[in-house]
């Protein structure tokens, strides 16, 4: 493994020269991006941003269980996946942020936990999360009572062909009559769907044809039928405002909600006390980092340095994996972070007492350096493992920033026994032992 | 310094901390958060007004739907309400209700817990912890299989379930007490710090294990001799390794960020009680159950 300690430090020097590329924020220099490469075109697909949990950036958790009543067995995990497809696409149109989708199937309860972050409008994006958003085109029956041709009700209208799945398109405009003011829906429907349009417009002239919206109607009265529309498009009016009519478009074309979803648990986060949190968390994470930092060079003097240095290279590797996954940053999960640096620099003390020991007992420096790593690993091999299966149980257990948490812990662990063993030898080797 | 001679001193001071916590705990209990309890609770901020009277913002909700449990004021301006679940369209409702009396409101957070979701969370949460710690005590007992007489790698795992249980005992008692003093509540983050602490208590255990494996390989020293000197040997750095991961939850707990200021207390306790129990217990009861063992096999045998 270090056949050539030099080529080996080089190697350290580069790999920790390119994660501070990776690590730093953006910063332009006369107008041009010298750093936080915009990496989403090449084969990486990686925008450099770091991405922020529920409690830093704010935002709204919503753990949603879908009614599978209607549905049979067999076919209730594949609708569970497109539940969760749809609702990817609703909340990527919104444009803001991207969600975060975990499915989950417990005691036989099939369930979407939602994370929204970055949101500030979360009314909106919980209204149009909520809605199963199943669009019907109802006729008036042919059985009516008499009185039902003065003015029609809903129980009036029967389903015919058409519905949200033969639309092509659906747009929220500007309304163009000053009748209806605010804004419409404007629709856009398939091949198929515009003869099943036309059909329906054919038999159904100077009768009113009214639109249902998870069986509640809307546009409501209905509009007549004036004469028989074949191009295949038609509008959804209501006064709705630029909102509705925005979130209604969205529902339309990313698709119905295959079963009903219920909201079960809901967890919203104001942005201020996300920004709030950041700058604090960066101070305090700072402030012990470098208590660290002072306690190993004090107490272990030159190898204390090494301790620090190997420690640095730890800190700026682990927060560029944490950009490069990506992984979701919580407060957590800072504080997860934060917490595997003070445990990282645990395997050090170990190597180092045991160098100290060694020494102590007569040995010369490069015997007690071999022995001393030698020594140490199967005690920095077993505790660490036992930390990693807690990381992996927590990570089981939890959704959010608890996942967050054990994620950040798992990694930085990893990584240290890495710099702690690598970094470390390779840096001792070549400057420790030489000055005998 | 022996260690080892003085074990009994260090057992009941363990017990001394340990038995406030549990009486409280079976006094007062934890103070459950809306995790474990279902309901609804949100901060709300008063951007229109100096400050508020709590009264009256629990009377316009009283009004309006029925029962809210407690309002407290978090700042001068800022109301914590708290209530039963209630449907998302029920807080529009009272917030608009709200609004139309104090002027402009800001939701700094809001969360709802359903029942079902929170009943599960406190299943998965003792079965977490008690996985946590089984697990735990298996890759002991096989990471040490190879141990020699006169212990067992049974005895290990044995005495590493003791201490790990004994710091997760310290935590949930300090935070009853918390709970019952300063209604400090316990989520699921607790939960999560706890099985951290369950993974960290034992890193320091691990360590003076390995010490005395190998010493029990090298030298013929009784073993009460054995296990005082490898203490001894691997005090300073079970020490100076709690104390940096100490800094760090300190400097955390101290100047970082609200929301997470109670799981790393409870991280910062547990790991405090963790070293402790690793120098000051796990590895003299091994002591202890060899020297019942024996005893009990001279009955037998006698």
């Amino acid at each position: 493994m270090q056949k050539s300690p030099r080529i080996f430090f080089v190697l350290i020097i580069l790999l920790t020269l390119l994660a501070i590329y990776v690590d730093l924020p953006k910063i332009s220099v006369f107008g041009k991006n010298i750093s936080h490469p915009n990496l989403t075109d090449t084969f990486l697909k990686r925008d450099l941003e770091p991405k922020l949990g529920l409690d830093l950036a704010g935002g709204v958790q919503l753990v949603m269980s879908a009614d599978m009543e209607s549905i049979p067995e067999q076919d209730r995990q594949s609708a569970l996946d497109s539940a969760k497809n749809v609702i990817e696409n609703r909340i990527n149109s919104l444009g803001v942020t991207e969600p975060v989708i975990q499915s989950s199937l417990t005691n036989g309860q099939y369930r979407l936990i939602v994370e929204i972050p970055g949101i500030s409008d979360i009314d909106q994006a919980v209204s149009l999360v909520k809605k199963t958003a199943h669009l019907e085109f109802r006729q008036l029956k042919n059985d009516l009572p008499p009185e039902a041709s003065v003015s029609a009700s809903p129980e009036h209208f029967e389903k015919t062909s058409l519905t949200g799945k033969d639309l092509k398109r659906a747009q929220a405009v500007p309304s163009k009559e000053p009748q209806n003011p605010g804004y419409v829906v404007s629709l856009d429907f398939t091949g198929d769907g515009a003869k099943k349009f036309e059909e329906i417009t054919k038999n159904n002239l100077q009768k009113p044809l009214a639109m249902f919206l998870d069986d509640e109607p809307i546009s409501w009265p209905p509009p007549i039928v004036q004469a028989v529309i074949s191009d295949g498009e038609a509008q959804i009016s209501g006064n709705f405002t630029s909102k509705e009519a925005r979130n209604l478009s969205i529902q339309l074309n990313a698709g119905a909600l295959p079963a009903p979803l219920k909201i079960e648990s809901q967890t919203r986060v104001g942005p201020s006390i996300g920004q709030q949190s950041i700058e604090k968390s960066i101070i305090a994470s700072t402030i012990g980092l470098v208590s660290v930092a002072i306690f190993m060079i004090v107490y272990y003097r030159l190898l204390g340095i090494f301790a620090v240095i190997a420690l640095s290279v730890y800190t700026v590797l682990v927060f560029s994996v944490f950009k490069l996954v990506p992984i979701t940053l919580t407060l957590a999960g800072i504080a997860g972070f934060v917490l595997s640096v003070g445990m990282a620099v645990d395997a050090n003390i170990l190597i180092f007492e045991r160098i100290k020991e060694e020494r102590k007992w007569g040995k010369p420096k490069i015997e007690a350096f071999f022995s001393g790593f030698d020594r140490a690993w199967t005690s920095i091999r077993d505790s660490n493992v036992s930390s990693l299966i807690t990381t992996a149980i927590l990570f089981n257990f939890g959704t959010g920033a608890i996942r967050g948490f054990a994620l950040t812990l798992a990694i930085g662990i990893i990584i240290s026994m890495f710099t702690a063993i690598t970094v470390s030898r390779n840096l001792l080797r070549l400057f420790w032992i030489g000055k005998t | 310094m022996n260690i080892i001679k003085y074990r009994n001193l260090f057992f009941a001071f363990s017990l001394l901390i340990i038995i406030p916590g549990l009486i409280a705990l079976r006094v007062w209990g934890l103070k459950l958060g809306i995790d474990f309890t279902g309901g609804t609770i949100w901060e709300l901020k008063f951007t229109q007004q100096e400050t508020i009277n709590p009264q009256e913002v629990q009377d316009v909700i009283n009004q309006n739907m029925g029962e809210a449990h407690q309002v407290v004021l978090t700042e001068k301006n800022s109301a914590l309400i708290r209530m039963k679940t209630v449907e998302e369209d029920k807080i529009e409702d009272l917030k608009t209700k709200i609004s139309e009396k104090f002027g402009q409101t800001e939701t700094v957070r809001q969360e709802t817990v359903g029942p079902t979701i929170s009943k599960e969370l406190t299943q998965k949460s003792m079965l977490a912890v008690g996985v946590a710690i089984l697990g735990i005590v298996l890759y002991i007992t096989w990471a040490f299989r190879s141990i020699p007489k006169p212990t067992s790698s049974m005895a290990f795992g044995f005495c590493t379930v003791f201490a790990l249980v004994h710091d997760v005992i310290v935590v949930v008692g300090v935070f009853a007490i918390l709970g019952h003093f300063f209604s400090i509540e316990v989520d699921s983050l607790f939960i999560t710090a706890l099985l951290t602490v369950i993974g960290f208590s034992v890193h320091d255990t691990i360590v003076v294990f390995d010490r005395i494996r190998e010493n029990l390989k090298k030298s013929d020293l009784p073993f009460e001799d054995i296990v005082n000197t490898s203490l001894l040997q691997t005090m300073s750095r079970s020490l100076n390794t709690s104390l940096t991961a100490i800094l760090v939850l300190l400097a955390l707990f101290l100047f970082g960020g609200e929301t997470v200021k109670y799981f790393v207390l409870a991280l910062l306790i547990g790991i405090i009680s963790g070293t402790y129990s690793s120098i000051f217990n796990a590895s003299p009861l091994l002591i202890t159950w060899n020297n019942i063992k024996g005893r009990l096999a001279r009955r037998k045998s006698g």
